[in-house]
């Protein structure tokens, strides 16, 4: 899951007898599965709830072009390196989209960007772990795109108009992407010796940080509860950590790749496999900064945009210049 | 029925082929000479895509804007599907069952024949621009050139790159007239970067024997006769852009007969190893 | 200066003979940047013909408690719609 822990405003759900009839109204027409669309009314916590979770998004899939962007210039044949860097120019356009869906809340991309330059937004906090060795795009297609399409594919449903769009235009263009990372693994699984080695590796460094993706359990939290009667959330935490599990570990026996986790096994009664969950305590590391590549990650983040102000501003200039010098020739 | 020709060898299948897509005998069937010209012809064509689409690579994820983050990786990934093309040919010309990933990741610098141009490093995202145009502006009249190729194949390739290297070229044209026409800091830059590359450009117009072999069999044009058109074009795009075109015609080469900047070795270190370390692993 | 790009919306005719849709916005400092970042940003996967780039702020849209009075009207002529009348089976079809 790309947006982690997204705090509603609110102290959770209000009673319908003390909805204003404004909120009451707002609320059925979620109820109805009506899309909001920007200029419509709508709770101002809901409002800001959403430009919290979309913007978080946003810069997950920013932050995210990085540590597989790391892999482009390494990549071993030419299809794989237009084949990675096509995926992960897909990243940069879904951070587009979903800015674009979070300005229509009136918050400008600049000031999200100032938001995470500042660290004051946050990220997945699992971007902030290293790419090491080649399987590790095989690990973060399968695992990490394979995570965050679990919870992008309910989100198509999502209340809001302009963001509901844009995952239904994301999880189009994503496709492809969980299937290379897998496609990638299989040639490491079944390669040589050194190359099930690589995957294995992949697999017990992302397994559990894959897991921290769909953020700790929400079940008690009331801001998840909010977030779950306004449809901008739409499974639990757990029920996404659980189909992931579910859906992993079939593919993992496939590739002959062992799941770090000596306690995983099927559950007949439930129907679902039993797993350890993640050190939370190293979750709330990560999001405090303590991860192995935050200040890298934000870092170039930073320096990219920095660097670039000339770049935007020569731009804006000529942009000027250029309608000025139309407008005296119209005026002539 | 019309008598067929033996399809049982395969040789004869193929000529018959040929013969129904109205082709000419391969130039590399003919002369030995003329194999070794046109494997050099298009290595020097696969590497200069090579490198520069591997240089723009590096943008990925740190371009100043989105937008341009995106529009950069495009050009990058047509470039990369060039390389495929064309080092792809290379291969099948030698006719050593050579492909184009062992062509792209097996060779070592003296053995690469792109231009020096395109191994410079990117420096900030003007001088990448610049970079992009001055190889722009000669890359699509090449290519149209070769478009006339009396080699079916290498027309066929530049048909299709063509319509690619056309957005490049209107694309980069766009950015450096708007950023020498910007702001003070912009035009500054951007003049530093056209001096600093300046020196790298000539280096497309001085052909050797390979070419001028290959330019008799009417299979790619010298470098010279692409001279005009660039000058031409790039003198009415820095005018426009309000840059100044730099006085000197002093030229750095080599790279297309094999001597490199140093700048090559690490690209090659970073793009190869891979393959270096793992020979023979499929990816 | 640091004032951000204006904001376009994009629209795209995905084939010849359909009307132009909208597929999102990006941010361009002027129209014609625009079109190119368009065909960047919204046809990776060849899904365009022909591109319009508006101004976002140029575009007057009407207000939502407008959705009354501006839509309902047309909701009661139901005679615009073809399955209003009923012709019998056997005139064939209509």
């Amino acid at each position: 899951m790309y947006a982690q822990m997204v705090k509603s405003t609110g102290q959770g759900v209000t009673p319908r007898e003390e909805m204003t009839p404004e909120e009451q109204a707002f609320q059925d027409r979620i109820d109805a599965d009506e899309k909001i669309e920007p200029k419509d009314w709508m709770p101002e916590g809901y409002r800001k709830t959403l430009i919290r979770q979309i913007s978080q998004h946003a810069h997950s899939e920013i932050v995210g072009q990085l540590p597989e962007g790391n892999w482009i210039t390494r990549a071993p044949t030419l299809e794989r390196k237009a084949i990675l860097l096509a995926k992960v120019q897909d990243e940069a356009g879904h951070g587009l989209y979903l800015y674009c869906a979070a300005e229509t809340l009136g918050i400008s991309r600049d000031q999200m960007y100032e938001q995470l330059h500042s660290g004051k937004a946050k990220y997945s906090s699992i971007f902030n772990y290293p790419t090491l060795t080649w399987a590790d795009m095989g690990a973060v297609g399968w695992l990490v795109d394979g995570a965050a399409i679990m919870n992008q594919v309910p989100l198509q449903r999502t209340s809001f108009g302009p963001y509901s769009r844009a995952m239904i235009r994301i999880c189009k263009e994503e496709s492809f992407h969980q299937r290379q990372g897998y496609d990638i693994m299989m040639k490491m699984a079944f390669g040589t010796e050194a190359q099930k080695r690589m995957a294995q590796d992949a697999l017990n460094r992302f397994w559990y940080p894959s897991l921290m993706m769909f953020g700790p359990s929400d079940k008690d939290s009331v801001h998840s509860a909010q977030s779950m009667a306004w449809k901008i959330k739409i499974n639990t935490n757990d029920e996404l950590r659980q189909k992931f599990v579910d859906q992993t570990v079939p593919q993992a026996e496939y590739l002959g790749l062992t799941i770090p986790d000596p306690d995983l096994k099927w559950n007949e009664e439930s129907g679902h496999y039993d797993f350890t969950q993640p050190d939370w305590n190293e979750f709330f590391e990560v999001l405090k900064g303590n991860g192995p590549c935050n200040k890298e990650r934000l870092g170039a983040r930073v320096m990219a945009w920095e660097e670039g102000a000339w770049f935007r501003e020569g731009l804006s200039a000529h942009a000027e210049k250029a309608a000025a010098r139309r407008a005296a020739v119209a005026a002539e | 029925m019309p008598s067929l020709p033996d399809m049982a060898t395969p040789d004869a299948a193929a000529r018959a082929q040929e013969q129904a897509a109205g082709q000419t005998a391969r130039p590399e069937d003919t002369a030995p000479e003329m194999r070794a010209a046109l494997f050099e012809g298009l290595l020097r064509l696969g590497d200069n895509t090579l490198i520069l689409g591997h240089r723009v690579s590096e943008w990925c994820g740190h371009a100043p804007v989105l937008e341009e983050d995106i529009a950069l990786a495009n050009t990058a990934l047509d470039m990369i599907g060039q390389t495929q093309l064309w080092l792809g040919l290379a291969g099948e010309v030698e006719g050593q069952g050579r492909s184009a990933d062992d062509l792209a990741y097996l060779r070592d610098v003296w053995d690469m024949r792109n231009l020096l141009l395109v191994e410079r490093p990117n420096g900030d995202f003007g001088a990448t621009l610049m970079r992009q145009f001055l190889f722009d502006a000669w890359h699509l009249p090449m290519l149209k050139a070769l478009m006339r190729s009396s080699d079916q194949r290498i027309a066929d390739i530049a048909e299709k790159a063509s319509k690619e290297v056309s957005y490049h070229l209107e694309r980069s044209t766009d950015l450096v007239v708007r950023l020498g026409d910007g702001t003070r800091e912009s035009h500054a830059r951007m003049q530093a970067a056209l001096d600093d590359i300046w020196p790298y450009t000539g280096e497309m117009f001085i052909g050797d024997g390979h070419d001028a072999h290959l330019a008799e069999a009417g299979i790619m044009p010298t470098p010279e006769s692409l001279r005009t058109e660039w000058d031409a074009y790039v003198d009415a795009v820095l005018r426009e852009a309000t840059l100044k075109r730099p006085e000197g015609d002093f030229a750095h080469k080599g790279g297309r007969q094999g001597t490199h900047t140093e700048h090559l070795g690490f690209i090659l270190a970073e793009m190869q190893w891979l393959q270096r370390a793992y020979p023979g692993a499929k990816w | 200066m640091s004032s951000e790009w204006p904001l376009w919306e994009v629209f795209i005719r995905g084939q010849h003979g359909l009307n132009h849709r909208h597929v999102g916005s990006l941010h361009a400092p002027d129209a014609e940047m625009a079109i190119n970042n368009a065909r960047d940003v919204y046809t990776r996967r060849n899904e365009g013909v022909s591109i319009w780039v508006v101004k976002a702020d140029d575009i007057t849209a009407s207000s939502p408690s407008d959705k009354g009075p501006l839509f309902e009207p047309s909701n009661s002529k139901v005679y615009r719609h073809p399955t209003f009348y009923d012709i019998p089976d056997e005139v064939g079809k209509m």
